[in-house]
This record gives structure tokens, sequence and C-alpha cells, in this order.
């Protein structure tokens, strides 16, 4: 019998799972996927916002800078890339300088510090690149670009370390309300639990009426983007926003944390929730709706599409409840989610201890995480290191200049390993120009070296996402 | 920095451009060259062509990828070149009197090396589905065909049983070929221009010859399969490149191969200050491979690319011998020498070299070029200087962009030239 069985590990479910791994608890985290980080946290636009646009009145405006706050102080303890480049928020003609002035109230009231507004001389002095049409822009201090996928798995690892256990490949297809607790099933297994966080995602309309009457209805929504070669250089130095219609944010270019630029997202309800592909049309638009706040956007340097889907829904802010004895909802989470993650699972663990969750704290708990970045260890040091460490001294990823060792290190974090894509999430090889052309074939001989299977049998994605089909002719003759 | 190992010349990359370089270097006299290469093996992509076709214009005879790299290989101990294997280039710096390359490999460690010359000689990477922006899924099955080749021909694992290629540029004709012997059906090669990307001979052998349809101007538009590829969209193009509504043929595949592009690799170029032809993707460079950095030398793919691999060992042997003279007597040519640039009409992409220095030039300078769009009948390549008049002129039967021209410009006509410019253009 679990404590408590955290459906979903996404940035919600894992920040749960990390709090909630510093108490004396016995704690299950599931996944339909073969990884954690592979839903809307994988596929985002990687922003800890500063929190000048949500309603005051929702939980959304209330935890957005405590959440900045938060996310600002566990990349230190969790060694997670972020940068904090600030944002601006755009205005192109006067409504857009009236919507800049109800943000910067709603800033205030959310109390955003630091805030700026900003003359199109002052703004572009910032951003050089901006369009001449630009007439001011509210500057946001306290805001940054994060590695969200990385930010999701190191909470995981860390929580896996400290005793949580997390099961993968496990879809949640019913629960039980049994009369002390819950009885968890999946398409293969069933768990007991006496206590239930929904942090399903795009799902979690579907695990609430599990349990309980609906209350809300996700609309999965897609966004589109590019990622641009960081030979593109500085077009960008902080997050440009246009102003936010009410779909979205709207089209925003950013600089990343691997020094790329980042273009996207649109808003686009989808009835397939698993449905991530691009389309042709949606991405020409949202080239020229970039192009609108930085006119020399250069899409031939284009390095890669994706699309993500969001848990946008019909209940306007987090749906986070305690919706049955026991069973808490950290449901519909849509941006500003992962910044708020931090928060919406500190106040998710109070609604649990409110149910009669006990919460000791075990006498000994490192919330800590260090790992090392060969590009990070200055170059007279680099010598030295390697001859103790000489894995650190083999480059796999040519274009990001990711070695061996940061790969074999990623693989032996405690968490499963099955696909590239894990390693390209947790060491970042893959990610550049190249997008694995390179170190794809040599991360698979990696990962099936130290895990013990067959490349055939490594993954590039999610489960049936196969690379190989066989061997050769040749080679099956000399087997 | 101390410690910093030095040499007369290093030489980054050792596939087939690299290799020619350091042996031609090393015939003319140079000695302590070094060459660095990222791999584990010398050779480069050869490593992984294992076809024949390779050597007909340089030896004559047909050589498969590994034999030609090996006529190279065999070479180097007697030349007393060093081999630094598996080991990575990660900077370059260019000064005055030294070029230092930043070098790191798990054996030796993290180590900072200089020499007077350096020829950069990297070779090229493939364009990718996300550089040419094909919309769809993310699944897996989609490899750039120079990727599937070292799957197949070097890890004997195979990546799809049937397959689809976009791009008809030579690997991906030769993969069409190689998937097809190893029991894989390969239901299309689907090219965008109106012409084929690759060697006549290549379309012959590998798609004709097995029943293989090539489609011209035609792309694909769509990419289904949530985790594997399970089918593409292919659609004609109009003469813009947009496709035509109406035209689409689905396929139901595991795998697309795509061979839409090589890329010279020239980061490490740029983070030197080595000044890039943005036609050619590669260095600017004279007439003997000498950048516009001093003491820098190019060669090969890194420089532009090459269908054949016979050129590219005598472009490396041309740099190698260039950057021996240059360690020697602080190169081949005078401080004031008379440069020339070369111009090109509409029909032709780029040339290289970009510039010659007229002083340099012994007997002839050999100028590679492509051009843009097929000329089926005879025409004729014209270089004219700034008052217009024919310096120069070769007749040609016909020509196509996926085949490297070359002529040759002696030295007597070079003088004759009035101004300090040539065009090069194709007349009909």
């Amino acid at each position: 019998m679990f404590d408590v069985i955290i459906i979903g590990a996404g940035v919600i479910g894992c920040a749960t799972a990390y709090e909630l791994s510093q108490f004396d608890l016995n704690v299950l985290l599931l996944d339909k996927e073969n990884d954690v980080s592979l839903g809307a946290s994988r596929a985002n636009t990687a922003i800890v916002h500063g929190g000048y646009d949500p309603d005051p009145a929702t939980l959304m405006g209330k935890y957005n800078v405590r959440g900045a706050k938060r996310c600002m102080e566990l990349v230190n303890t969790l060694d997670v890339e972020f940068k904090k480049t600030g944002s601006l928020i755009i205005a192109l003609d006067e409504n857009d300088l009236k919507t800049l002035d109800k943000y910067y109230e709603r800033g205030l009231l959310n109390g955003v510090e630091g805030m700026e507004m900003l003359d199109s001389e002052e703004t572009r002095k910032r951003e050089p690149n901006l369009s001449e049409e630009v007439i001011g822009a509210l500057w946001i201090p306290e805001s940054g670009v994060i590695n969200p996928w990385e930010f999701t798995i190191s909470m995981a690892e860390v929580a896996v370390r400290e005793g949580v256990k997390l099961e993968l490949n496990q879809k949640v297809i019913d629960i039980d309300k049994k009369s002390d607790h819950y009885l968890v099933k999946t398409e293969t297994d069933q768990f007991q639990t006496k206590y239930v966080v929904n942090a399903a995602g795009v799902y979690s309309d579907q695990i609430h009426n599990m349990v309980a009457e609906p209350a809300f209805k996700i609309n999965p929504t897609r966004g589109q983007y590019y990622l641009l070669d960081r030979s593109a250089g500085e077009t960008v130095k902080t997050v440009i926003f246009p102003c936010p219609t009410e779909l979205t944010k709207g089209i925003l270019v950013s600089p990343t944390i691997h020094e790329n630029i980042l273009v996207g997202p649109d808003a686009e309800t989808v009835s397939d929730p698993e449905d991530t592909s691009t389309t042709r049309e949606v991405l020409g638009l949202v080239a020229r709706e970039a192009q609108r706040s930085v006119p020399s956007l250069n899409f031939r340097n284009n390095i890669r599409n994706y699309s993500g889907i969001r848990a946008n829904s019909d209940y306007n802010d987090f749906f986070v409840k305690i919706s049955a004895p026991k069973f808490l909802d950290l449901a519909a989470i849509k941006s500003p989610g992962l910044t708020c993650a931090p928060i919406i699972a500190e106040e998710g663990i109070k609604l649990l201890a409110q149910e009669g969750l006990e919460l000791n704290k075990k006498d000994k708990w490192d919330g800590t995480r260090k790992i090392i970045r060969f590009k990070e260890i200055p170059k007279a040091e680099r010598a030295d290191f390697i001859k103790e460490n000489p894995e650190y001294g083999r480059i796999i990823c040519r274009c990001e200049h990711i070695t061996e060792g940061e790969i074999v290190a990623a693989i032996h974090r405690g968490l499963p390993i099955f696909s590239l894509d894990a390693i390209k999430r947790r060491a970042g090889s893959g990610l550049g120009r190249c997008q694995g052309g390179f170190c794809g074939p040599r991360v698979q001989e990696i990962i099936a070296r130290e895990t013990g299977v067959s490349p055939l049998d490594i993954l590039l994605n999610k489960t049936g996402s196969y690379i190989l089909v066989g061997q050769t002719k040749n080679a099956e003759s000399e087997d | 920095m101390q410690n910093i190992k030095e040499y007369q010349l290093i030489i980054v990359g050792g596939g087939p451009a690299g290799l020619a370089a350091a042996i031609s270097a090393a015939k003319s006299g140079l000695s302590e060259i070094l060459i660095i290469e990222r791999d584990k093996y010398l050779g480069g992509i050869l490593n992984q062509c294992i076809h024949n076709g390779f050597g007909l214009h340089y030896f004559k005879e047909e050589l498969t990828g590994p034999e030609y790299s090996k006529r190279f290989i065999d070479l180097l101990s007697e030349n007393k070149i060093e081999v630094a294997l598996d080991t990575m280039a990660l900077n370059l710096e260019n000064t005055e009197d030294w070029r230092y390359v930043h070098v790191m490999s798990s054996s030796d460690g993290y180590r900072v090396l200089r020499s007077k010359a350096l020829i950069l000689a990297m070779g090229c990477r493939e364009r990718t589905r996300m550089n040419i922006q094909i919309p769809g899924t993310r699944a897996a099955g989609i490899f750039n065909a120079g990727q599937a080749q070292l799957y197949v021909n070097l890890e004997g694992y195979m990546v799809g049983k049937k397959v689809i290629i976009l791009g008809s540029g030579d690997v991906g004709l030769i993969m069409a070929r190689r998937m097809t012997l190893e029991g894989a059906e390969v239901v299309a090669c689907v090219e965008v221009m109106p012409y084929p990307g690759g060697l006549n001979r290549n379309i012959v052998q590998c798609l004709q010859d097995f029943n293989i349809p090539l489609y011209l101007s035609h792309t694909i538009t769509d990419i289904k399969g949530r985790n594997r590829v399970e089918q593409v969209t292919v659609q004609e193009v109009d003469q813009f490149g947009k496709p035509v509504a109406g035209t689409e043929i689905y396929y139901d595949v595991d795998t697309v191969l795509l061979s839409v592009g090589l890329i010279p690799e020239n980061e490490l170029s740029r983070e030197a200050g080595v000044e890039i032809d943005p036609r050619t993707s590669g260095p600017m460079v004279y007439e003997n491979k000498e950048t516009r950095s001093k003491g820098v030398f190019a060669c090969g793919n890194v420089l532009h690319v090459h269908d054949l691999v016979d050129f590219v060992t005598e472009e490396g042997e041309s740099a190698g011998h260039a950057a021996a003279c240059f360690v020697q007597d602080g190169g081949c040519v005078t401080e004031d020498a008379n440069i020339i640039s070369i111009k090109t009409d509409s029909n032709i992409g780029y040339t290289v070299p970009q510039q010659i220095r007229v002083d340099d030039v012994e007997k002839a300078v050999r100028v590679f070029f492509r051009v843009r769009k097929i000329f089926k009948e005879p025409s004729r390549i014209v270089f004219r200087d700034q008052s217009n008049a024919e310096i120069a002129s070769f007749k040609r039967p016909f020509m196509f962009p996926a085949e490297m021209e070359n002529v040759n410009l002696p030295r007597q006509l070079l003088d004759k030239i009035s101004g300090t410019e040539l065009t090069v253009s194709v007349e009909e």
C-alpha cells in the first residue's frame, strides 16, 4: 500500500514527488510514457514568466511571482540550466500601449518587481533588432529562460534517489474507491494507495472523472515552434512578447539557454492530445507573426520545428482542489504552469495534509543535484580534469560539444533510459544543428553498452519509435 | 598557456582532402606535420562508401572508398606524418606568426597546439529534414542518407523495410541501391528540382537498373506516423517550389531517407575569423587554396561540396603544397601580387578559387564551378575582363548543376587581363 500515488510525471507530478520525497512517505510516481517529462513539460516555450498578465484573482496570478522566485532558487539547488534574461512586452500601436498599462497594473497587483515602461528609443536600445514599428515596451526583469525538461527530470532524479518509486509505461485506465484506499488500475498492473494526486496534464480531466463528477474539460491546445541555429547570433537577448491575446501570450521570440532562438507558439485546439505534428500553414503563420516583432529573423537558420500540447481548459484557472476524499487534482495546468509548478506542488501538499496526510520530515534528505557539464569547466582546468576522467575527453555530440562522460553520467542517474531522446534531454546531445545525425549512432552504442541491451532495442523517443529494423544480410550471416 | 606543442603544419580532418594535403606537404619538403581526426579511423566519409567508382580520374581505376583512402593512409608513416585520432579540434585562433588549435581527446586530454600553417579539411555535413522544414510528425524512421549508410555499411543494421528517398543527391541514390540489395523496398526517389541532384551514372546504376521511379519537381509535404513513419505525402511543386494542390500521392512507408544537400562544416573557420563565401558556404580562397586569413588553407568539401573524390585529392595536394611553400619561404606569393577577382553571371553559382594572385600562378590555375541550370545544347564558358575582352573560352557539349565543371586558365592568358576582375559566363 502506497501513501501517495502521483499520476503523471510532468513538471507538476515531478515537483510534487520532489517535495513529498522529504517526508517519511511511501510514494509512487506513475507515467504512461517511457520517460518523465514527455508531455507539455517537454515541448513548451521554456520560460520562467514574470507574472504581469494573469488575473490577480486567480491562482495563476497568486502563484506566478512566488513560482518565479522559487524556480530561480531551484535551478541552483538542482543544477538546471537557466538564464535570467528578462522580458519585453512590446507595443506596436496605441491599443497595445493601453494593454501594456493594463499589464503594468496587473503586474503591481501580482507583486511583480522592477517593472519599467520604456519608450521606443529605450526599447530599441535594449533590443536593436526589434521592428521600427515598436512604440514602447514593458520591461519585466524578474523572468528568464529555463531548460524545462531538465528541470522536470532533475526533480524526478532527486525524488527517486530519495526514495520515491517511479513506474513508467503505466497508463492509468481506472481508479476504484475502496473503503479506506484507492485502487489505481493501469493496463498491466494495479496499485493500492491512501492518497491520489492527479497531475495528468492533458488527461487530467479524464483522471478526475474516474473518481468525481466532471468539473472541468481540457481543451488540448497545440502550439508550433521554430528553433533557429545559434549562428543566427544574438538576434535578441531578452524574451520578446507581442501583446497577448485571449488564447495565447502571442508569438514570442526568445533566446534559449543553448543560445538558439526560439519562435512560437500559435494556439490551435486539437481533438487528439497526442497529435504533436507540425503543419506548413501554421509554421508559415508563426514565421510571419514573429517577423512583425523582429523583421530580420531568418527561418533558413531553422534547426528544428516542434509542437507541444498544453492543457488549456474551460476552467479559467489552475484546478488545484481536493475533488474527492484524499484525491487531489493538480489539473488544468496551463501557462504559466511551468513557472508555478513548485508552488502548485507546495500548495497541493498542504491540501493533502488537510486531508490527513501525515508529513513527518525524514532525518536525512538531500534535495540537491549536481552534474558535470564539460562546457562549463574552465579551459585551464580541462587537462587535469580529463586526466582523472578520460571519458570527458571524448566529444560525442560535435555540434554541442557533449562528451561521453556526460552521456554515461546521464544514463546512470537512477531513471531508466530507453531512447536517444532521453539522453538528449539529459545531456543535450543531438540538440544542435545536425540534430543527432552524427552522434545518434554513437549515443545508441553507449546506451547499449552501459545498459546491456541490444542497439536494436534502443528507441528514438517514445515506445514504438524504433530506429533499426534488424541486421543486414552480412551481419546476420556473421552471427 | 604552457607546454604548447609546435608543428610546421596542422591539418584539421583526416578524410581524403586532409590525407592528400599532408602527403603533398611532406613531399614538398615539410616535416612536423600533424593530422587531427575526430573519428577513430582516418578516411572520413570514404570508410562507409563501400561501393566502387572512386579513383577513375586520379588512379585510372575503380576503387571502393576504403581502398581509395588506404592508398593515402599507407603513405603516412614513410612521410613521417603524425596523426591524432579520436581527437576533436575545439577552437582555432589565428595570430600573425602562429595558428593555435585547441584539441581534446580521452588519451591526451585537453591540449593547445600551434603551427606555422593550418589546413582546414573538415568536410561537410548533411542538411536535415528540419533545415528544409518538412512538416508532419517527428517519428523515428527519418534518416539522412549518409547516416543510414553508416548504420548499414559500418554497423550492420538495417534502418527500414519500405523506403522513400527525398532528394536525388549522390548519397541518396547510392542508398537507394544499397537498401534494395539488402532486401528493402524503395518505392520512389523524389526531387524538388526539375533536374537530378546526383551524377548521371548514379541515376542509371542506382535507380533505373532497379526500376525505382524518379519524380522530378516533386517533394514530400507531410510525414505521418506517431512513433515510426507510417505514411508520407508527395506533391508536385510549381516553378517557385510551392506544392500544387490536387497532385498528392500517398506512400505507406516506414522510412524516409534524405539526400537534400551538404553543408561545408565551417563552424571552426567562422570562429577563427576566416572569411566565408555565402555561395559555397566555404572559405574564400586564392589560387593556392589560401584563405583570406594568413597561413590558413582549405581544401575538399569544407571549401565547396564536390561530387568526385578525385578532385578533392587534387585540391588537397594543391593546398598541401602551398602550405609547405608558406612555411618554407613565407608563401609562394609576393606581397604586392596582382589580384584578380572572378565574378559570375547568373548561370554560374560560384567559382573556386574566388580570387587569383596572378604572380603566384606558375603555369595555369584550375577554376572549379557549378552551373545553375541544365545546358542540354553545346555552349561556351567564357571569361571576360573589365574591358569586356574575351580572355578565354571553353566548349562543353552539355552541362548539369549536379556535375562540377572545371577549366584551366593558363598564366599567359591571365597576364593579358586589363583591370582586376574577370567575369565567367555561359553563352549558348
